[in-house]
């Protein structure tokens, strides 16, 4: 691989690009644990009351 | 996490002179690592018994809640002491592989981290269980991070006994999970690890004094020898053997754990006397702190099995 010139800046390794990949999923598994989570939570305390909401 | 701008200058604990204005090249693996894992394990484990043998009921989801909010708080706040302790363990063999002295992480990523995470923990801790348990969590990291690892873990050879109260409070926080208020049994429980830390940590140092010496770290065997060491230690097992019998006394532990604590407790009072009286060598504080990790397994487990057994046979009478 070529050397960068300093126009382009910070140029990830291809080892900085898979970590940062695998940083972004588990984030990205982090936050949709935490909506299922307040889902979940959000059911268990207002019970059937769900449902009971002004139309 | 890995953005920095070009020529920032986020010098870290480590007091490095260098610029970090490289990408991030931290693992999900070493984000992991910062968490603590086998520290967390423990505080799991005794915030579910405090949650297990609360009165009331409490919905299998909240429990799950309280016990997830716990668990990483305890893990933001082990990200925290390695974002401020990374000279220190720098400097020591059982801490160098840590991502930061290990160069993998930059000290304002376990920053960043530890911080969202504590923040985090707290407020869905007291808005999905009950405020009062977000407060006590709140509390336990602000103890564990600040009072110990700024303030007393590089000052005082007391450190542990201190500091060890933050360990101690997980099972408090299970229990505060369910009723929203603290009692007698939670302190107890409490006051078991409380005083369960100077021995178990004590043994640690004993063996590893030079590591805790060459760091900086005034560990009481580093500050006042390993004979006065090994003195503390029989010490502390003298008041936690009985301590550790007295939640069976107190009826909220069944016959089995009487007999667990009371047996376990001598064998840890037998390997105390034995560092207490061993001059050379340390095999007696290896083995020491070897069994006291499973005394305080034991204990725990045995209070959460009756529980579970007590469940069972009050559904079946």
């Amino acid at each position: 691989m070529s050397e960068p010139s300093p126009d382009e800046g910070i140029v990830l390794t291809e080892e900085q690009k898979r970590r940062r990949r695998n940083r972004s999923i588990a984030i990205a598994l982090s936050l949709a644990a935490l909506v299922a989570l307040f889902y979940v939570v959000t059911i268990v305390k207002l019970g059937p009351g769900v449902l009971n909401r002004p139309m | 996490m890995s953005v920095v701008s070009e020529g920032a200058d986020l010098r870290g604990p480590l007091g490095s002179e260098r610029v970090f204005a490289q990408p991030s090249s931290a693992s999900v693996r070493d984000y992991i690592a910062l968490l603590k894992p086998r520290v967390m394990s423990l505080v799991v484990f005794t915030a579910l018994v405090g949650i297990v043998i609360a009165p009331g009921h409490v919905h299998p989801v909240i429990g799950f809640t309280a016990l997830l909010c716990i668990a990483i708080g305890a893990g933001a706040a082990g990200a925290l002491n390695m974002w401020y302790d990374a000279d220190i363990d720098a400097r020591m063999t059982r801490t160098a592989g840590r991502p930061i002295p290990a160069g993998r992480m930059e000290p304002g990523e376990a920053l960043a981290f530890g911080l969202t995470l504590s923040i985090g923990s707290v407020i869905v801790l007291g808005l999905l269980v009950n405020l009062f348990a977000g407060a006590l969590l709140a509390f336990t990291i602000f103890f564990y991070v600040v009072v110990y690892t700024m303030w007393l873990k590089r000052s005082t050879p007391q450190n542990i006994v201190i500091g060890g109260a933050a360990g101690a409070f997980p099972p408090m926080v299970g229990w505060a999970s369910v009723t929203g208020s603290l009692t007698l049994e939670p302190i107890i429980l409490f006051l078991i690890i409380f005083f369960w830390t100077p021995p178990h940590f004590w043994a640690l140092a004993l063996y590893r004094a030079d590591d805790y010496a060459r760091a900086g770290v005034p560990m009481l065997p580093v500050v006042s020898g390993p004979t006065e060491t090994r003195r503390q230690i029989l010490l502390y097992t003298l008041l936690l053997a009985p301590l550790a019998v007295a939640p069976w006394f107190l009826g909220f532990a069944g016959p089995v754990y009487g007999v667990v604590a009371t047996v376990a407790g001598a064998i840890m009072l037998w390997l105390a006397v034995k560092v207490k009286v061993e001059r050379e060598g340390f095999v007696a504080a290896r083995q020491l702190f070897a069994f006291s990790i499973l005394y305080l397994f034991l204990l725990f487990a045995v209070l959460l099995a009756e529980q579970g057994l007590n469940a069972v046979i009050g559904r079946l009478v």
